[in-house]
């Protein structure tokens, strides 16, 4: 992994000085690591004609456990989850520190990225319609692994010596372990997820997004910014640089307050649209039906849309990452699994609502014109199914994108340095070096297709699921039982609830 | 019923004209003064990851700025004038939160100063003595 790192970075800075066809030799350089690492990570087990990759069934086995052993939390536990954002439980008289509110909004914008919009559209191109009834069970299973990890995000995190917090499953891991008396496991494997998400972070989090950013402004361009990614890498790349290294947090503070109305907008438009293709609903919700489980015309058939939807899914709600579990740590409260509630309105949010929506506009509009994006796919094929009703929306679409790619970016542009501080400590020269590879990413992310991108992001989120899943499953049992003993304390009445 | 006035201060020039009227008030009435600091904050915002994580920090610095550099030099004039008083400093929306501590400690009435925000402005954000006046269960004095 780490020569893999390297070689990305000495292509990157080889290729420097800008010239023609610049964009097509970075492609060129980087397909052939990026099918390389994706084989070596992406270890397949042939199941039923398709291949079945391991993270994947690493994943599922996960989320299923997961919502098994918290008795359907995240059924039962979402009527308490709204309530406790509501601030129903807040107490009165200690106002002004993290709301449960708050930490939502913020781990909700670092997961509503490109994912929402083009990752749902490659999912329907290579897995058919019946990805999005897969795509759909993931993010309900994986409201059960949020739950879990978010919960131990807040338990075991750190409070620094200046006051600041700092969590997630690095976090965790050392000190859960630690409490089971593993200390010297939990150790490694918190130095493990720690190297994982940093160098995870540039995928999923960073070229995916820059990459899907100027992709849908290329279109709305028609085309005028072809072979010019390496521009709007570089130019994306220093803004980006701007707020994370030279600290100009207006722009960070702007787009948080801008990205949760984009992302109304975005559903309201959405909504129109699949309104606007009416006769075409139910012949689009009968596709996700019969394709989930015939899986007709897809490679591997109802497998394959399985594999695919999963594989999206948690490429958008980053449920079993561990990512969303850095920002909720930052909430302050005696009651950890709170948090754990709160979070797992993150996956409904993300996939079963927006997700969802997205893959209705574009299955409509598949019923409608089976060929209506051409040979577009990911962001562009969105925006064709957009533009099919609404001709002027890719404009404020590669807006709204650029803005959730950027959002992305700050978030996980966060959480790597998190694994960096973890492992490297808090020295400023450090944090400096990780920030500048970080940006070097964005702008290499806009240069490659968007095939060898998804190949090196999927073997990414791998190596971080791999970790805290698995550290997940010794400490589920601890979540459990604080799980529990607030049940108990809710239901006698010891745990207040205020009116406002 | 105490005999008490809940004073906003906010060290901006209208906080300190409503503290003077008040004093003025109480020493004739022989009223007790809450002092009330209410730092505008809503956990209904949307915030960036290090935001979130130092704003337990942030927070403490705001409630220590506000004390030391508002509401206790405010009690310190007070009580050498033998003014009784109680402070009190506080996150939360500016009017709801008044409303709730004037209820809390059982105050006749509340004084508090005038922005002087241009009509546009104040229509668009609203203003901090209009939706106390609207709402108050006590009467309202706004000092110009």
């Amino acid at each position: 992994m780490n020569r893999l790192f390297v070689t990305l970075i000495a292509v990157f800075l080889y290729s420097l000085p800008a010239h023609a066809g610049f964009d097509d030799a970075i492609n060129q350089a980087t397909a052939p690591i990026a099918s390389a690492i994706g084989s070596f990570v992406f270890f397949k087990i042939p199941l039923f004609g398709a291949q079945l990759p391991v993270v994947v069934l690493w994943l599922v086995i996960g989320a299923v456990f997961f919502t098994f052993y918290m008795g359907f939390v995240n059924v039962s536990g979402f009527k308490h989850a709204i309530h406790l954002v509501r601030g129903d439980y807040a107490d009165p008289d200690s106002p002004g520190e993290v709301s449960h509110f708050q930490a939502l909004a913020t781990a909700v914008s670092g997961t509503v990225g490109i994912g929402n919009i083009g990752g749902v559209a490659v999912a329907v191109t290579i897995g058919g319609a019946g990805a999005t009834f897969w795509l759909i069970v993931a993010g309900f299973l994986g409201m059960s692994t949020k739950f879990v990890e978010c919960t131990l995000g807040v338990k075991y995190r750190n409070e620094n010596p200046d006051g600041s917090v700092s969590g997630g499953p690095m976090y965790y891991m050392k000190k859960g372990f630690e409490e089971r008396g593993m200390a010297g496991f939990g150790k490694f494997m918190g130095t493990f997820y720690a190297i994982g998400i940093f160098i995870g972070a540039l995928g999923i989090g960073n070229m995916f997004q820059s990459n899907q950013a100027y992709v849908q402004l290329n279109t709305v361009a028609g085309g005028a910014l072809d072979g010019l990614g390496w521009l709007v890498g570089l130019i994306l790349a220093i803004v980006v640089f701007a707020v994370i290294i030279g600290g100009i947090k207006s722009i960070a503070r702007v787009t948080e307050k801008v990205v949760p109305f984009m992302a109304i907008f975005y559903c309201l438009f959405a909504i129109i649209v699949i309104l606007m293709n009416y006769a075409s609903i139910p012949a689009a919700i009968g596709n996700i039906f019969s394709g989930a489980f015939t899986g007709a015309g897809v490679q591997g058939g109802a497998i394959g849309a399985l594999i695919i939807g999963f594989q999206r899914a948690v490429f958008s709600n980053e449920a079993g990452i561990g990512s969303a579990s850095i920002a909720h740590a930052a909430v302050r409260t005696p009651e950890p699994v709170t948090e754990g509630y709160v979070s797992l309105l993150e996956p409904f949010i993300d996939t079963i609502v927006i997700c969802t929506i997205t893959a209705l506009v574009i299955g409509t509009s598949q019923v409608a014109d089976p060929n209506f994006a051409g040979d577009a796919t990911g962001v562009a094929m969105t925006s064709a199914a957009f533009e099919r009703q609404i001709s002027w929306f890719p404009v404020p679409l590669a807006f709204g994108a650029l803005l959730f790619a950027f959002s992305t970016m700050i978030s996980w542009s966060y959480y790597g340095l998190k694994g960096w501080t973890y492992l490297f400590g808090e020295a400023q020269l450090g944090q400096t070096i990780y920030k500048l590879i970080f940006c070097a990413f964005v702008a290499l992310g806009c240069m490659v297709q968007l095939g060898p991108i998804l190949d090196i992001s999927d073997a990414l989120v791998f190596l971080i699921c791999v970790p805290n899943i698995l550290g997940l499953y010794f400490l589920a049992p601890i979540v459990r039982r604080e799980m529990l003993s607030y049940k108990a304390r809710l239901a006698s009445g010891e745990i207040k609830r205020y009116d406002h | 019923m105490s005999n008490s006035v809940l004073v906003a201060v906010d060290g901006s020039e209208g906080g300190n004209r409503a503290l003077q009227y008040a004093s003025e008030r109480a020493k004739l009435g022989g009223a007790k003064l809450i002092v009330t600091y209410v730092i505008e904050w809503s956990p209904y915002s949307f915030n960036t990851p290090e935001e979130n994580a130092e704003r337990h920090v942030r927070r403490e610095q705001e409630i220590e700025r506000a004390t030391s550099s508002v509401v206790e030099p405010a009690a310190a004039l007070l009580k050498a004038e033998g003014i009784e008083c109680e402070t009190v400093v506080r996150h939360g929306p500016p009017a709801e939160t008044l409303i709730k501590l004037a209820e809390k400690h059982g105050v006749q009435q509340i004084v508090i100063g005038r922005r002087g925000q241009s009509g546009i402005k104040s229509l668009l954000f609203g203003s901090v003595a209009g939706n106390l006046v609207q709402t108050s269960p006590v009467p309202v004095v706004v000092v110009p």
